[in-house]
């Protein structure tokens, strides 16, 4: 049942194959075989999935059939969910039992989703290969002495072990896309403001965008459709009607104009990831794609301009946990300086601290000129650069990422490299566009992925494509070793 | 630059600082109630608290309110205006930062006029200023610390986080302390005659901080102060001539002031450093992220302004142009809505503007003032107040015994006629009978009498007070003072 995709599981579900309930018996089984090395998960909600999946037999019985009954979904642990512990990879949450629930976990839900648990993360969703989670590092199943990307590792590394038949993630400057990369699996960061942000913990909220992680485009699809909508609660969030997204999956993709940027192949680029790359254009050429090179030149000043305004954003977004109303507090305080100071420093990890200090200083008297100022300037220009593009094209397509999974504390100890890792994710999320990876192969045993780029609100247009690359090659049916 | 605000040659320069609570239902970021007396934290919800993943949603009520505070002084209204974060810690600040308007205020440039007291030699008219208006933004208000009963700890109610504010920055265009409390006044009464706010002092709700520096004549400004929650208009002025008093002390004995934030202390008239320039925080302003920019519509704007109730500037002309009132009568009386509802009241009811003008503020204000009571708590009605007025007038009742019914009613015996009847207290205008009285008190007192009428018409003028005082003894005071001067004028002649 495991190596299914959702919709072949929703069909059998639908055709009483198996149980809700067998089904989610079957993932926990998994997990509880597999986790003890990935360590994917934070949580596992055994018996409240249990309890939904027997709620999802009730309502298949009764010929209720929505969009995700009796589908489990690892939610990450980012994402309030009431009554469960809801950590953000961070000391500081360790005792946080979220009194409400997230508005993409409360609409998954609804449509019928079953919570198999909480998955692993970089602390406050803060870094490129999950190694500052609170709870250790999250292993890649493609190789275990291998990061999974972050991030939401957690959740790529589960879904590409088959844990889990889908994961919601969340992607400021790249944390579902490279993970998806990294792990072989399909990921979708959509436009901001598409899916609501209320219950999602936040990291630095001009940026930060939920999305789902799935084992094809169609999963992603099926998920988004659930996820995203205008919710009254996020000022954010945008009123637009929610695309036909699996509708619209299949369509021909003969004529559709492919944006090659010469920022995504630079001359430094590792010459396998680039020839993936080329590979999987190659693939929709010969489905009637046209591949038209182009320039976005401010691209290139992106990762900088990110480093000012995420980390700012960061410093003011997690002054609330101060140890006095929630979270960690630090033992017999003093006095109110005393409490800050040891609460936040104890309960914060090092990569937080490193942002928050950043973030501090670049918003300064003096300083919010030259570096939050002229970051946000940058912005700009690199939203500019992507609608001048758009004019002529219809996806922008190039490697999510620059490398495939790196060794675990490879770069423990050099934050300006890891920071690279997002080199080609972070544009997209300073313009706010909706961008896909998905697996196109691997390189020495292990996967590469390619970034899907669209316009403001087509969604639908890049899992079109996705959709019909996974159509004509496999990746994304390749399963790890150890994992089938 | 008047004389009064010259001391020893020093010229005092003050701007104001006010924030407004506005009446809102629910809170400008949360749909908490803004009711205030629950019990700590009943009124915190997850957004209030700063739960993590909670977001704001703008409270539209709230902006309209600032938007009708702009059009009221006439202000341009920013169609585009930016929330940003304040960034500090401190207990009672759930999100480690405010969300208040910096760089894009929601109200720009205004105008305030003002009228000051009028001097003996002006005419019943005061001198008149204006004041301008820098911006006003909006702002969420922070929760309280309650430091009593929780044994050396401190405990956090943060049923008041999150209530709207406007701060409205004036320009530093007062140059003493009256003209400083006419426009707070003028700035009490905008607000209250707009419904935005419910101008209760008491409760903070309109809270007061007062930049104060001092120059000789044609110098720069000098280093200013800031004395902060004044929340009084009498501590206002007591504050203010403290401040201006000290300042001139530390500059003429060759010292320099020191830009910092002061407290004052009411009870002990005495006012502290709370904090210097030195050891401000740095802010980190920027802008929300998790807010969107505030558009308003010329649509939304022409519709609020059309929807303006009755400003005091235009009620003022009214007072004066139907009430017959000075200029400073009409201001006083239509300062506030409380007082102006209360003065028309009363005189639909007693038919008699001015002599009910002269009642609300003379013996009603003092009465209030004495007990420290709102006009619109007061124990005598504008109508009981108005009905006394009319039996003053009909003849019925001396000023005199006025004044006691109304000392009746304020005790709240009652309705003035209901009082009158019971206690007697009716004048006695039976000529007959108090022709009898005149008869009996002349002839008691022949010595008098005869002084009298040894007298020329000036002497005289004073001694018939002897024989007036013997009849409104007899009559306890109800006699009517004009029958009795009449009548005592005819038999003593």
């Amino acid at each position: 049942m495991h190596t299914k995709t959702l919709t072949e599981l929703k069909a059998g579900l639908q055709a009483k194959d198996f149980s809700a309930r067998e089904l989610t018996e079957h993932f926990l089984a998994r997990i509880e075989h597999h986790d003890g090395t990935l360590n994917s998960f934070v949580t596992v909600t055994a018996d409240q999935a249990l309890a939904q999946a027997d709620a999802a037999d009730q309502a298949i019985a009764a010929g209720d059939h929505r969009l995700l009954t009796g589908l489990p979904i690892a939610h990450k642990d980012i994402f309030c969910t009431e009554g469960v512990r809801t950590s953000c990879g961070s000391r500081m949450l360790d005792n946080f039992i979220a009194p409400y629930t997230a508005t993409v976990v409360e609409k998954m839900a609804d449509q019928g989703a079953i919570m198999l648990g909480k998955t692993n993360m970089d602390e406050f969703a803060m870094g490129s290969s999950n190694e500052t989670s609170f709870y250790g590092p999250v292993r890649n199943p493609w190789d275990t002495e291998r990061v999974p990307g972050g991030s939401s590792g957690g959740a790529a590394a589960s879904l590409a072990a088959r844990l889990t038949p889908g994961a919601t993630g969340t992607d400021t400057g790249g944390s579902i896309r490279q993970p998806a990369a990294l792990n072989g699996v399909t990921g979708l960061k959509p436009t901001y403001g598409r899916v609501s942000r209320w219950g999602m913990i936040a990291f630095a909220s001009s940026l930060d965008q939920a999305g789902p992680l799935g084992l094809s485009a169609a999963d992603c699809a099926l998920m988004l459709t659930a996820m995203a909508g205008h919710d009254s609660k996020d000022s954010t969030c945008v009123d637009e009607p929610v695309g036909d997204y699996l509708g619209g999956i299949n369509q021909d993709i003969a004529g559709l104009r492919i944006g090659v940027p010469e920022e995504f192949f630079p001359e430094n680029l590792d010459g396998a990831i680039a020839d993936n790359a080329r590979d999987a254009l190659r693939e929709l050429e010969k489905q009637g794609a046209k591949l038209i090179k182009l320039s976005l030149p401010s691209v290139t000043l992106s990762v900088p301009a990110y480093y000012v305004i995420a980390p700012a954003e960061a410093s003011s977004n997690l002054a609330r946990f101060d140890g006095v109303r929630f979270g960690y507090r630090c033992d017999d305080p003093v006095d109110l300086e005393d409490l800050y100071k040891r609460s936040r420093s104890e309960g914060f990890g090092a990569e937080v601290k490193r942002r928050i200090l950043v973030g501090t200083y670049a918003l300064s008297a003096g300083y919010y000129d030259a570096y939050y100022k002229r970051a946000q300037q940058v912005r700009r220009l690199i939203r500019d650069d992507f609608a001048r593009a758009f004019k002529d094209v219809d996806v922008i397509i190039g490697p999510t990422s620059p490398e495939t999974a790196f060794k675990l504390g490879a770069k423990a100890d050099d934050p300006v490299n890891m920071y690279m890792a997002d080199v080609f994710t972070i544009a997209v999320n300073l313009a706010g566009l909706p961008a896909l990876s998905m697996p196109s192969g691997l390189i020495n045993g292990l996967p590469a992925g390619v970034q899907v780029i669209g316009n403001y609100f087509q969604e639908g247009r890049i899992l079109n494509v996705a959709h019909r690359y996974q159509m004509a090659t496999d990746w994304h049916q390749t399963i790890p070793g150890g994992f089938a | 630059m008047s004389q009064s605000s010259m001391n020893g040659g020093w010229e005092t320069v003050i701007g104001l600082e006010v924030h407004v609570q506005l009446a809102t239902e629910s809170k400008i970021f949360s749909a908490s109630s803004t009711r205030t007396g629950d019990e700590p934290n009943r009124n915190a919800s997850l957004i209030d608290l700063g739960m993590p993943g909670t977001l704001p949603v703008v409270n539209r009520e709230a902006i309209r309110h600032a938007i009708r505070f702009g059009l009221a002084v006439g202000a341009e209204i920013g169609r585009r205006s930016v929330f940003e974060r304040k960034n500090y810690f401190y207990p009672d600040l759930p999100k480690g930062y405010q969300t208040t308007q910096l760089a894009e205020p929601i109200v720009g440039p205004g105008v305030v006029d003002i009228e000051l007291a009028p001097k003996g030699n002006e005419g019943g008219q005061g001198e008149k200023k204006s004041v301008r208006i820098h911006h006003a933004h909006l702002e969420e208000d922070a929760g309280k610390s309650l430091h009593e009963d929780f044994h050396g700890m401190t405990g956090i109610d943060l049923n008041r986080a999150g209530t709207p504010l406007i701060e409205i920055v004036s320009e530093p265009d007062m140059s003493n302390s009256e003209e400083a409390v006419a426009f707070a006044r003028k700035l009490h009464s905008i607000v209250t005659s707009l419904g935005i706010c419910d101008g209760d002092m008491s409760q903070g709700n309109m809270r007061f901080d007062v930049n104060i520096s001092v120059r000789r004549p044609g110098q720069p400004l000098g280093i200013r102060t800031e004395t902060k929650n004044l929340n009084s208009f009498r501590f206002m002025e007591k504050a203010i001539a403290l401040e201006v008093a000290r300042q001139i002390d530390v500059l003429e004995d060759g010292g320099e002031i020191v830009q910092e934030t002061r407290l004052y202390n009411a009870d002990t008239h005495t006012a502290r450093s709370m904090r210097t320039k030195e050891d401000a925080n740095d802010y980190r302003y920027f802008p929300c992220p998790d807010l969107l920019p505030v558009l308003v519509s010329e649509e939304e704007i022409a519709a609020l302004k059309d929807a303006l109730p009755e400003l005091p500037d235009v009620r003022k002309a009214r007072f004066i142009n139907d009430y017959q009132l000075s200029g400073y009568d009409a201001d006083l009386l239509s300062g506030s809505v409380a007082t102006a509802r209360y003065f028309e009241t009363a005189t639909a009811a007693s038919g008699d503007a001015k002599l009910t003008a002269n009642w609300v503020m003379g013996e009603l204000t003092a009465r209030l003032n004495a007990e420290d009571l709102g006009i619109e708590h007061s124990p005598v009605s504008a109508a009981q107040l108005g009905q006394l007025i009319q039996r003053l007038q009909d003849g019925t009742l001396s000023s005199k015994i006025a004044k006691q019914v109304f000392e009746a009613c304020w005790n709240g015996e009652g309705d003035p006629d209901r009082i009158i009847e019971a206690k007697g207290l009716k004048q006695m205008n039976d000529s007959g009978e108090l022709e009898k009285i005149v008869d009996q008190v002349i002839a008691n007192n022949p010595a008098q009498v005869e002084d009298y009428r040894g007298s020329d018409d000036a002497k005289r003028k004073k001694k018939i007070g002897f024989f007036v005082g013997q009849i409104m003894k007899a009559t306890q005071g109800k006699a009517n003072p004009q029958q009795v001067n009449q009548l005592l004028q005819q038999k003593l002649q």
